[in-house]
């Protein structure tokens, strides 16, 4: 199972350094590998169905709990096959769809980790992994989105999407994360066990809430739906993929895989039928404002997600076997209608609805499958959208008190579905055709067998549902925790209520459609309202964020060094001070243990507190760097007193050195600036001194404290014996520590020479220019 | 002694930091230039001082006889000290030389990167 979800990555590597073989005539050739990923997972049927799950178990990062685990129950194996099989049709018919595009190789390379991704996401039994391979289709559908990285409304929607779906993919880390902890285990499987005690627990609410996040962003659910539309900007094979029948439905998948660990609580069913109703209904009324046909199809495919939650809310048997079929239906008309825009942009080179008209007449294979999808997205029988409509209407008529309300929800948005779906199937095919359209021709077998196929799929399915309720739909329902159930999918229930409601739903449906015409009027009547929608809200609120932050990097990044300086010294002093103070009652010093003072190091003092006078005090650049002189030769002498001649010799001679350096470049240096008013030097030297004050103390501190005296034994110890050398600290420096002082001499050459050739190199010319 | 030496710690560091706080390139040198005298003073302060104890080992011995004064620290002082010299050095040889390229000696002023480039 990890070399399948491997293959999608291996290929687009491959396709990295072969990617130019596959720009011609062989591009068609990739699609070989989701078919053939697609036939693995088919010869999984008979044992899934059988009530089997096929684990794989590879240990990663076993101490984090990272393992990848793979498991492939029902609900894993139907979004296997829709992963391969629509992207066998979606692979084939980018061949044709894009012939001859610069960067077919990188299209095919994404579609490539996609699929990989997206197989991982489905076939996990680890959280982790499942988060990483979540991140995965959201980078993926990120490049493809921006596909057309030329245009920038294609870049803007990309990172839009990415920004919604990456957001969800931090949510569900968190709840991941809080979910291993509070389970003890990263095994989705084990989870499923330990339901009761997650459920119980004081963070259920809070492992909800980030679920429910990350599955709303990535399922495009009110108010996070507005990437979904945008996300139409990427080639129409990614909408049709990514963002139709694959990728929007990753949210569904993580509902419905914790439904048997988090569901049948209150907050779980309430908040899904909520949310899943409002977008629903929200989403299809949208779509009676749209002209362009992939709008059309992006906000039904929204209307259709929000269904499915609504069904995964409900949390019945036969709302989750709905939800089950449901997936199924969907994919099957949706994708096709989206392959079937495609075509449709391809060739007449529009989608706008307006403008369209008659194609029946040019391209008799598309319309057909144009028709059969628009009539299965309908309801209509015998198609497969019957069956699923259907079993909508009976899991919300089973709802008790709610299940008008609910009912009367579920039909307005099917009404609206249907509309959609009539407008993208059916209204470009019909009607007269304009003479603007009338060279348009049939597309390659390859464009328009794909659509075909999977419409046909969808009477087929309809009249023999055999086909799948048992082998297909049940293993789902068994996997999402209703372990035993009986599932048979009937396309002929008699004469009852959701017989009728099916019939009001068409009649009203096509009545809809005959009166109400998609027009440019009325898509800029909507975007008038523009103002409340979710999208400017969330983008007023990432603009919001950006001035924030932009204010916030002024303040702290400010570009004044001292600014920085006093900032670091201030919380220093705070901090280390409020610390002092409070975890001591006073420091205490131990007199006894110190010198005495003598008069003539008391005059050392002296002069050396008067010369850092000095040169704080002083106004001119000489005065400065000559009292500088003078402390540090009243260093070089506290040297000599405490029994460190070494160092006062090397005191000395640096001090000398740099003060003659000083004195050598002063005439070149610049005029001694006096900028500060008395308020800075105010404030700065309150800082200061309390930062003096502040070490004078920890000093102190320190030195109440007994010392260690270890390293430096063993060094006084050593000196003849082992190094033949008596004056320690040169054997320290010259042997003991021999390295470090080659590298300080480098680090000395490397300074010396950085002087040398700053002092000689001569101004380039436009520095010259500069400098008059 | 030590309490008068920590006093004279803490004022080098005080001085230092109010030196690299002004405005002036010249007298962020000098104050950086203060603060490491102070750090090296601070160095030598904490591994306890000591009169007339140097750790040079007598002619005639092997090892130390008498109490001698911690060689340690002040090689790490030594070290610390040469050093610095190479930073003020190059300090005050870059602060010369952007003073002539960029014609301001106030930081205020170069805290933008592109203009002079």
């Amino acid at each position: 199972m990890l070399s399948a979800i491997l293959l999608g990555f291996i290929f687009s590597i491959f396709l990295v350094f072969a990617g130019k073989f596959f720009k011609g005539k062989l591009a068609v050739l990739s699609s070989l590998v989701p078919l053939a990923l697609f036939l693995y997972f088919l010869s999984f049927l008979p044992r899934v169905s059988g009530g089997e799950v096929i684990r794989q178990n590879i240990e990663w990062v076993p101490s984090l709990g990272l393992n990848l685990n793979f498991a492939l129950d029902g609900l894993s194996l139907l979004f296997s096959l829709l992963i391969t099989g629509i992207g066998f049709l979606v692979f084939a018919y980018t061949a044709a769809y894009l012939k001859g595009h610069d960067y077919l190789d990188r299209f095919y390379g994404y579609l490539g980790m996609f699929m990989g991704a997206m197989l991982g996401l489905v076939l996990s039994d680890n959280l982790l992994s499942m988060f990483i391979f979540w991140e995965l289709t959201s980078i993926s559908s990120f490049f493809l989105i921006g596909f057309n990285n030329t245009s920038e409304a294609s870049r803007k929607s990309a990172v839009l999407a990415l920004a919604i779906t990456g957001s969800g993919g931090f949510l569900l880390l968190a709840g991941a994360l809080l979910l291993g902890g509070v389970a003890g285990t990263y095994s989705i499987t084990e989870m499923v066990g330990l339901s009761d005690s997650i459920v119980q627990s004081e963070y259920y609410l809070w492992i909800v809430i980030l679920i429910f996040g990350a599955a709303f962003t990535k399922s495009a659910q009110f108010p996070f739906h507005f990437w979904l539309p945008g996300a139409m900007k990427a080639p129409t094979p990614v909408s049709t993929y990514l963002h139709s029948a694959t990728m929007v439905k990753a949210g569904i998948y993580l509902l419905l895989r914790f439904t048997p660990v988090l569901g049948g609580e209150e907050i779980w069913n309430t908040t899904l039928i909520i949310v899943g109703g409002i977008t629903m209904f929200y989403a299809a009324v949208h779509t009676l404002f749209r002209t362009d046909l992939k709008g059309v199809l992006a906000y039904s495919t929204i209307s259709v997600l929000g269904i499915l939650v609504f069904l995964i809310g409900l949390g019945t048997q036969y709302a989750l076997t709905a939800a089950a079929v449901y997936i199924i239906v969907h994919a099957l008309y949706k994708a096709t209608l989206f392959l079937v825009t495609g075509i449709i942009d391809h060739e007449a080179g529009t989608r706008d609805v307006t403008r369209l008209a008659g194609l029946r007449k040019v391209m008799l294979p598309v319309a057909i499958a144009g028709f059969l999808a628009a009539l299965s997205s309908a309801g209509m029988p015998p198609f497969v959208g019957f069956v699923g409509k259907d079993l909508v209407y009976e899991s919300t008529l089973q709802m008790g008190s709610w299940s008008i309300v609910l009912t009367i929800i579920a039909i307005a948005t099917n009404i609206l579905v249907l509309y959609a779906g009539f407008v993208a199937g059916i209204k470009p095919f019909t009607g007269k055709l304009p003479e603007g359209l009338s060279k348009v021709h049939l597309p390659s077998f390859l464009m328009w067998l794909p659509p075909v196929i999977l419409a046909v799929l969808g009477l087929v399915v309809g009249i023999f549902p055999a086909l799948i309720d048992g082998p297909l739909v049940k293993p789902v329902v068994d996997a999402v925790g209703m372990a035993g159930s009986e599932v048979h999918l009937k396309l002929w229930h008699g004469f009852n209520l959701v017989l009728g409601l099916s019939a009001l739903t068409l009649a009203v449906g096509f009545v809809l459609y005959l009166t109400v015409k998609p027009s440019r009027s009325k898509e800029r009547g909507i975007a008038r309202l523009d103002f409340i929608a979710p999208l400017t809200l969330i983008t007023d609120f990432g603009n919001l964020f950006k001035s924030f932050s932009n204010w916030w990097t002024r303040i702290f990044q400010n570009g004044f060094l001292r600014n920085y300086v006093s900032t670091i010294i201030l919380f220093l002093v705070v901090l280390v001070g409020y610390s002092l103070f409070t975890k001591h009652d006073g420091i205490p010093i131990d007199f006894s243990s110190f010198s005495r003072m003598t008069y003539y190091e008391m005059i050392i003092m002296g002069i050396m507190f008067l010369a850092v006078l000095f040169v704080v005090g002083a106004r001119s650049r000489l005065t400065a760097v000559v009292a500088m002189g003078v402390v540090g030769y009243a260093i070089c002498l506290m040297f000599v007193i405490y029994s460190a001649p070494d160092l006062a010799m090397t005191q000395f001679s640096i001090d000398t050195l740099t003060v003659i350096l000083f004195v050598l470049v002063l005439s070149s240096l610049p005029k001694y600036l006096s900028i500060s008013d008395y308020r800075m030097k105010a404030i700065d030297g309150i800082l200061s001194i309390s930062f003096g004050v502040l070490i004078t103390l920890i000093a102190l501190e320190v030195l109440s404290q007994p010392v260690n005296k270890e390293v430096s034994n063993f060094y006084a110890d050593n000196a003849y014996v082992l190094a033949k050398g008596k004056n320690v600290v040169n054997v320290i420096l010259v042997d003991f520590r021999g390295v470090d002082t080659l590298m300080e001499i480098s680090v000395l050459t490397i300074a010396a020479i950085g002087v040398f050739s700053l002092l000689k190199l001569r101004l380039r010319r436009d520095d010259r220019e500069l400098k008059d | 002694m030590e309490i008068l030496l920590a006093v004279m710690i803490g004022t080098l560091y005080a001085a230092g930091i109010y030196m690299i706080l002004r405005r002036s390139l010249v007298k962020l040198i000098i104050g950086i230039i203060l603060l490491g005298n102070g750090a090296n003073l601070l160095i030598f302060l904490l591994g306890r001082i000591a009169k007339g104890a140097p750790p040079i080992i007598p002619e005639d011995s092997k090892v130390f006889l008498e109490a001698y004064s911690d060689p340690l620290p002040q090689a790490l002082i030594l070290t610390a000290i040469v050093i610095s010299f190479g930073l003020q050095s190059f300090a005050i040889v870059l602060v010369k030389r952007a003073h002539k390229v960029v014609k301001t000696d106030d930081l205020d002023e170069m805290n933008a990167t592109d203009e002079y480039s």
